[in-house]
């Protein structure tokens, strides 16, 4: 039973940060269509900017203020300079820029960074709490308090603001949208730059658990578009469950079965959501089938 | 030149050939042979993907996984099944195309994104199994390749593999060439430009993606098992993600749908690497680069451009 409680925890800590990954993508692909490959590279920007900065001096909440901006900055010059110059073109054509934008943006972290493994000092002390047997690091709740608070705060701003309001319209309809008097252009960016500062907060979080490198980027940006996938891409509470979902079944697989096999469940369960109900769990947009 | 030849779907193979005959001429040393005999083969695995993506319109993000089949296949058939490393080649074709005959038909279903991600999954998955059976295929360390003998003589050195690669990569050019003017080739072409109205000319779409599917597998495996028995040693690095966006990319920057493209496109990102080798620390930067103002700025490949501006010229 408490090996069931360990699994279990561990597998919301990891899966909260998926679903944060996943929400990203969920935000970009619903305002602008675009399937964002490197969304994982705004996690990695958090984890190592923060941890950089803090080499620098700065005290955590600081370096971790400076790390989310850095990434909200790359996640603006992403959509003005790579996405929105390649307006119309084909899905293909738009995953392989960000899959380029992905590549490059690592390039540059080994530069500015370096090559090595990185890890930031737990927020608030390493001893474990124990519950039920379990042993609970206490940056694990760190990680799922922040990714409620940032489902919270992005609910609220979506549904109760007029600039949240306004992101949704342009999600529903561009066109409609611009009719109406809102700049579609800023709202494409608004969602590009949230994404990033999602995306480096969960960076930032879970950085003391599964430390962070230059190239972490793509397995976060792979697993997360598996959360996103089987929540049903563009729904922000199916990012949400499908984040836990895999974050979870990732944890019992490596538990259980073989932790060798630990990232094929998110790909299985890719396939498996393509295969049997394509429009995830939360899904409403249908996938076009021949 | 002829205007006929110029117009001829086999100009590209002529000019291959040349090319092929060529470069040992002018190449100072057998490190340059190297290079090339990697470009050739690399070529073979991008036009299987020119087949897939160019007339059938379909991506792969997942087609190093068919590499990784046929690479591991001359690696294992020797060492467990005593089999000769071009029977083991033979073999890892077989199996890739049966694979894509399995798994391409609920895959092909799908269009756009949800395809690319499913291939990705896919190719995801045969570079897992192959790193976690490290009981049987070394892991992330990989395994040796016996050496590949034909008719009693090893299959070594660079001059040698230079021109079993290039003959390798002809036939699979003229195939790609047959393929893309044959009755097959047009139906994938129209339904590239509009499935609905490929099926409603008779067109069995499904059935002819999934052909396009496992003829792309097919040459993905081939050269897989080129490139296990030219290196000795193969690793699960020859399956991983980046290998397919190379593969993709390849496919796109030389010119999507043009076999010579394939082989323009594979010298590319072959030869790029080697020439960056003094930028080392800066080199997945400018691959990033690269592929991105491709993307963006010239998105139909090189060859095709090129080929618009020397008709503009002509005209």
């Amino acid at each position: 039973m408490s090996e069931f409680l360990q699994l279990l925890i561990s597998g919301l800590t990891v899966g909260a940060v998926y679903a944060l990954v996943a929400l990203g993508f969920t935000l970009i692909y619903n305002a602008s269509d675009v399937i964002n490959f490197a969304q994982g590279d705004f996690v990695m920007i958090g984890g190592m900017g923060t941890v950089f900065l803090m080499a620098a001096g700065l005290s955590l909440p600081i370096a971790a203020l400076i790390a989310v901006l850095g990434a909200v900055i790359v996640g603006l010059l992403l959509h003005r300079l790579a996405i929105e110059p390649a307006r119309g073109a084909s899905p293909v054509t738009l995953i392989m820029i960000t899959i380029g934008a992905s590549i490059f943006i690592r390039g540059a972290a080994q530069i500015v960074f370096d090559k090595q493994f990185h890890t930031l000092p737990a927020f608030s002390g390493a001893d474990p709490i124990n519950i039920a047997g379990a042993a609970i690091l206490p940056q694990s709740l760190w990680v799922l308090a922040g990714a409620i608070i940032l489902f919270v705060a992005l609910y609220l701003f979506l549904t109760r603001t007029l600039t949240g309001k306004a992101l949704i319209a342009t999600a529903a309809n561009r066109l409609a949208a611009r009719l109406v008097g809102i700049n579609v252009r800023v709202m494409l960016g608004l969602a590009f730059g949230l994404s990033a500062a999602m995306g480096a907060l969960a960076g930032i979080l879970v950085a003391p658990i599964t430390l962070t490198r230059y190239d972490i980027g793509l397995i976060f940006a792979l697993k997360g578009f598996a959360a996103a996938m089987v929540g049903g891409m563009g729904s922000p509470q199916g990012a949400l469950v499908g984040g836990l979902l895999i974050g979870i079944l990732e944890a019992f697989g490596a538990g259980y079965i073989s932790s060798a096999y630990k990232d094929a469940v998110a790909f299985l369960a890719i396939l498996l959501v393509l295969f049997v109900m394509p429009r995830g769990l939360f899904g409403s947009k249908s996938v076009e089938r021949v | 030149m002829s205007k006929s030849l110029l117009k001829s779907r086999f100009l590209p193979l002529v000019v291959l050939a040349v090319i092929v005959a060529i470069v040992p001429l002018v190449a100072p040393s057998g490190f340059y042979l190297r290079v090339a005999a990697l470009v050739w083969t690399f070529s073979l695995a991008a036009m299987g993907l020119t087949i897939l993506m160019g007339y059938a319109g379909q991506v792969s993000l997942g087609h190093a996984g068919f590499l990784g089949i046929g690479a591991y296949s001359v690696a294992l058939g020797p060492e467990y099944l005593g089999l000769h490393s071009l029977v083991s080649v033979a073999l890892g074709a077989v199996l890739a195309g049966l694979i894509a005959w399995i798994v391409g038909r609920p895959i092909l279903k799908l269009k756009g994104y949800y395809l690319a991600i499913a291939t990705l999954g896919f190719g995801m998955i045969v570079s897992l199994v192959i790193t976690g059976e490290s009981d049987i295929t070394g892991g992330p360390d990989g395994m040796k390749v016996a050496r590949a003998t034909l008719f009693g003589l090893k299959l070594s050195g660079a001059s040698t593999w230079y021109w079993v690669t290039a003959g390798v990569m002809l036939i699979g050019a003229a195939i790609a060439l047959n393929i893309g003017a044959s009755p097959t080739g047009r139906a994938l072409r129209a339904l590239h430009d509009s499935e609905v109205a490929a099926s409603a000319t008779g067109i069995d779409v499904a059935s002819k993606k999934l052909n396009a599917f496992v003829l792309a597998a097919i040459y993905g495996a081939v050269a897989g098992g080129l490139i296990g028995l030219m290196n000795g040693l193969v690793t699960p690095d020859i399956a991983g993600f980046m290998n397919s966006i190379e593969l993709v990319a390849m496919v796109i920057i030389g010119g999507l749908g043009s076999v010579f493209g394939a082989v323009v496109g594979a010298a590319f990102l072959v030869v790029l690497p080697q020439a960056l080798t003094a930028l080392h620390d800066y080199e997945q930067m400018v691959l990033g680069l690269l592929i991105m103002v491709f993307m963006i700025f010239l998105p139909a490949g090189i060859v095709p451009a090129l080929r618009k501006i020397w008709t503009e010229r002509a005209a």
